[in-house]
């Protein structure tokens, strides 16, 4: 901003200051920064990361260090294509890399992880203008990406690897398994999260503890997980009751897949979400419906990256169709 | 007589606001001291909302404290009485810090001065009984219209308007504002814990104007001295004083209404549409002062403060003396002084003019230094929402400044920019350091222009 700089007159005693005239207000909470969010969402991501390690090993190191890598090569190179300053101290390449890790295979190539975090940085998010600019949630349209031109890599078969050492790998995914043999996986292993799947999703309990520290420190909304969690609540307990023999039951489809990550650490994206409660709450609600729609009637086992990549493309719909009324406004 | 906010229907609070650091340390166990009597003041004839306020005094003319010096300018006016005793100089022109080019009348120091503590009584002590007074709502009002009294809250909307009988928007309620929200500001408390009886006995009075059934004092639960210092000169009157939580802007009087009252007042409108009439504490002492003992409004309390002002006191002061008059009573500038602030930090204006005198709508000289306003660089803004979460009138600051800065009057009105009073909340809070406020003024120039068109 401009700001007249002026010295005083030297009747004002003893020195001279410089005194700066500028518009109010003149404090800033100087504690809350763009990076102090992202940095947030790097420590909310701590156990999940943690969990992914500890369950999938080498396969967790491989893909973390390859994605968040690449993501903060990607916003280096493209930033200064772009001919702007370096804003890698804002994180916000790390927390990418670090999503897309997540939500990647174990066994998925390295070649995957590299082309997804520079589509996310280029395509997902520097075409549209860099931080902040982005429709869409980079770190998922790095991830569509890959899943359509590597389909083999990330269908179902994909995670499996027969051959591993790592346990959770030799065997099929809960929801993969549910979907081709109708059986289901005991709840208490969803919930610790010792299953084969996308890095970061095995673990429900490792997505609660990261994402209710985000919740609480307000860096992520929670209207957006409550608004997923209970429409997917809702439409599990109507397709329950439609078909009371199965035994996938609601916490079954709350536990499993990506559905508790992709609540709490992807669908809270700020950039690619709206602005108002209201907003954020029909924006959870909206993907919970997606999610359930594909889970039940398509072909995929799962659908978080199609829902919130929908879902975002509505949000500038939705901030339009919740303005909230202003204090003293018309009802 | 101790009440509960919710004995009025009010929650105590209202929704979103921020928590600013309060820094009321500086100066607010500092008694309000007197300031000597300047040589000279200038007394701006436009210190209030409305019309300006016509001269009716010649240079030279030889004027005594407390006379009139310009008469108001119309119903929505004020008049301006002399501050100090002495002669009338020739009128020029200067620079509030809120910008305004202002034509100023200025009075030499002449002659036998009311000065020290002999003024503070007669300004804040003596006697307040309300014994033998008159119930007559038109003599209060009018002896209010006469004594010049403005708000001193800061918006300096003439009190007489907020007061004068009004058949069609009667007023069940008259809230008097002791909440001080703004950072560094000390002068309503000070004014608190030194004249409350004062403020009990302007707050009746302004209750009988307005014909009011119930008289609030509100002020906010980080002043417990000041809470128990009011109750105490009010036992035995009408007033009630309820407590309201601590949250900025508590203050602001839409705010303070729906904390205490639950009431909505509707956009662009007054508080007198929901029965309302709101006062800060500081104009109802003038209240008081003005139908007990007929005298004029010619000094206020202000507050130097900040970490930039070597000794911060709070000031007992005429009515157009210059700002540098008051740093300069107050030890001077550090070197590491910043930025000058005519106000609070929040709302207040930034300036450099230091002859600026003060006006009826001063309530403080806050002095920052570097440390105290140093701000990151703007950057994008991550759509974080932290921006809604603060204000208070539930707008959508970030979607405003953006339309604003796009030059886009429609989609800033689909987004009620009017409705903003600039409180701060939000650029205070914005981790993108993005200068909202400032973007939303422009826009709302922009609309009012082509309101015009």
């Amino acid at each position: 901003m401009t700001e007249n700089v002026q010295t005083m007159a030297s009747e004002t005693k003893p020195a001279a200051p410089v005194i700066h005239v500028s518009p109010s207000p003149h404090l800033s909470n100087q504690a809350l920064t763009t990076q102090r969010i992202m940095l947030d969402v790097v420590i909310g991501l701590v156990p999940t990361v943690l969990m992914a390690l500890y369950v999938f090993r080498l396969y967790a190191v491989k893909q973390l260090a390859i994605c968040v890598i690449s993501c903060l090569a990607a916003e280096a190179l493209f930033t200064r294509m772009r001919g702007r300053a370096l804003p890698l101290a804002d994180c916000s390449a790390l927390v990418t890399g670090l999503i897309i890790a997540l939500s990647l295979p174990g066994p998925a190539p390295w070649y995957v992880g590299l082309i997804a975090s520079f589509v996310a940085i280029g395509i997902g998010k520097t075409i549209f203008g860099g931080v902040g600019m982005n429709i869409f949630n980079p770190a998922m349209v790095g991830r569509a990406f890959v899943m359509i031109a590597f389909a083999s890599a990330l269908a179902a078969a994909g995670y499996q690897d027969a051959t591993s050492a790592v346990d959770a790998v030799t065997q099929a995914t809960p929801l993969d398994t549910f979907k081709q043999t109708g059986l289901s996986t005991p709840l208490s292993v969803l919930f610790f999260g010792l299953t084969n799947g996308s890095l970061g999703e095995t673990s429900a309990l490792a997505c609660l503890i990261g994402g209710l520290y985000l919740c609480i420190r307000r860096t992520a909304s929670w209207e957006i997980p409550a608004g997923v969690i209970l429409s997917v609540a809702v439409l599990g307990g109507i397709a329950n009751l439609a078909n009371p023999h199965s035994g996938w039951t609601v916490l079954h489809h709350l536990l499993s897949g990506a559905l508790l990550f992709g609540a709490f650490f992807i669908a809270t994206d700020p950039v690619s979400s709206p602005l108002t409660p209201k907003g954020k709450f029909i924006f959870g609600v909206g993907i919970g419906a997606i999610i359930m729609l594909l889970r039940l009637f398509s072909g995929y086992p799962e659908g978080v990256m199609f829902a919130v990549l929908l879902m975002n493309a509505l949000t500038p719909l939705i901030n339009r169709w919740t303005i909230p009324r202003p204090l003293g406004g018309q009802k | 007589m101790a009440g509960s906010v919710q004995a009025f229907g009010g929650s105590g609070t209202f929704k979103h606001g921020v928590h600013p650091p309060e820094r009321k340390h500086f100066s607010e166990d500092m008694p309000i001291e007197v300031v000597p009597t300047p040589q000279q003041v200038l007394l701006p004839m436009l210190q209030h909302v409305g019309a300006p306020s016509i001269p009716v005094v010649k240079p030279k003319d030889v004027v005594a404290f407390g006379d009139m010096v310009c008469k108001s300018g119309g119903f929505v006016s004020a008049p301006v009485h002399a501050p100090i005793a002495g002669k009338v100089l020739k009128s020029a022109v200067t620079t509030l810090p809120n910008g305004r080019h202002v034509q100023v009348l200025p009075i030499k120091a002449e002659g036998d001065q009311l000065e020290g503590q002999a003024l503070k009584r007669e300004i804040l002590g003596g006697d307040w009984s309300l014994e033998d007074v008159t119930d007559d709502r038109e003599a209060i009002t009018q002896a209010i219209a006469n004594a010049g009294i403005v708000g001193l809250g800061g918006a300096a909307f003439p009190t007489h308007v907020k007061y004068t009988p009004n058949d069609k928007k009667p007023v069940d309620t008259v809230l008097i504002n002791g909440c001080e929200c703004e950072p560094y500001l000390t002068p309503d408390y000070r004014v608190m814990l030194e004249a409350a009886p004062a403020i009990v006995a302007g707050a009746t009075l302004a209750g009988r104007a307005a014909g009011a059934r119930d008289i609030i004092i509100a002020v906010e639960d980080n002043k417990p001295e000041a809470i128990k210092t009011l109750q105490e000169a009010a036992q035995g009157s009408d007033v009630k004083i309820v407590v309201v939580k601590t949250k900025y802007p508590q203050g602001s009087e839409k705010q303070l209404i729906m904390a205490v009252l639950k009431r909505e007042v509707p956009l662009g409108g007054l508080p007198l549409d929901v029965g309302v009439a709101v006062s800060n504490v500081g104009t109802t002492v003038a209240i008081a002062r003005a139908v007990l003992r007929g005298k004029p409004m010619t000094h206020r309390v202000v507050s130097v403060t900040g970490s930039g002002i070597r000794q911060p006191k709070n000031l007992l002061v005429p009515v157009g003396i210059a700002y540098s008059e008051l740093i300069a009573f107050c030890g001077g500038l550090t070197e590491n002084a910043a930025r000058i602030i005519s106000g609070g930090p929040m709302m207040g204006f930034a300036f450099a003019n230091l002859n600026a005198p003060v006006t009826k709508g001063t309530s403080a000289v806050t002095v920052l230094v570097a440390d105290d306003v140093r701000k990151a660089d703007e950057t994008a803004c991550i759509r974080c929402g932290r921006c809604v979460d603060a204000c208070p009138m539930n707008l959508v600051p970030t979607k405003i400044a953006l339309a604003s800065r796009a030059k886009d009057v429609n989609l800033a009105q689909a987004y009620n920019i009017m409705a903003c009073f600039e409180c701060g909340s939000c650029a205070f809070t914005c981790p993108a350091s993005i200068p909202l406020v400032q973007l939303i003024r422009t826009g709302k120039a922009l609309v009012v222009a082509s309101q015009r068109k």
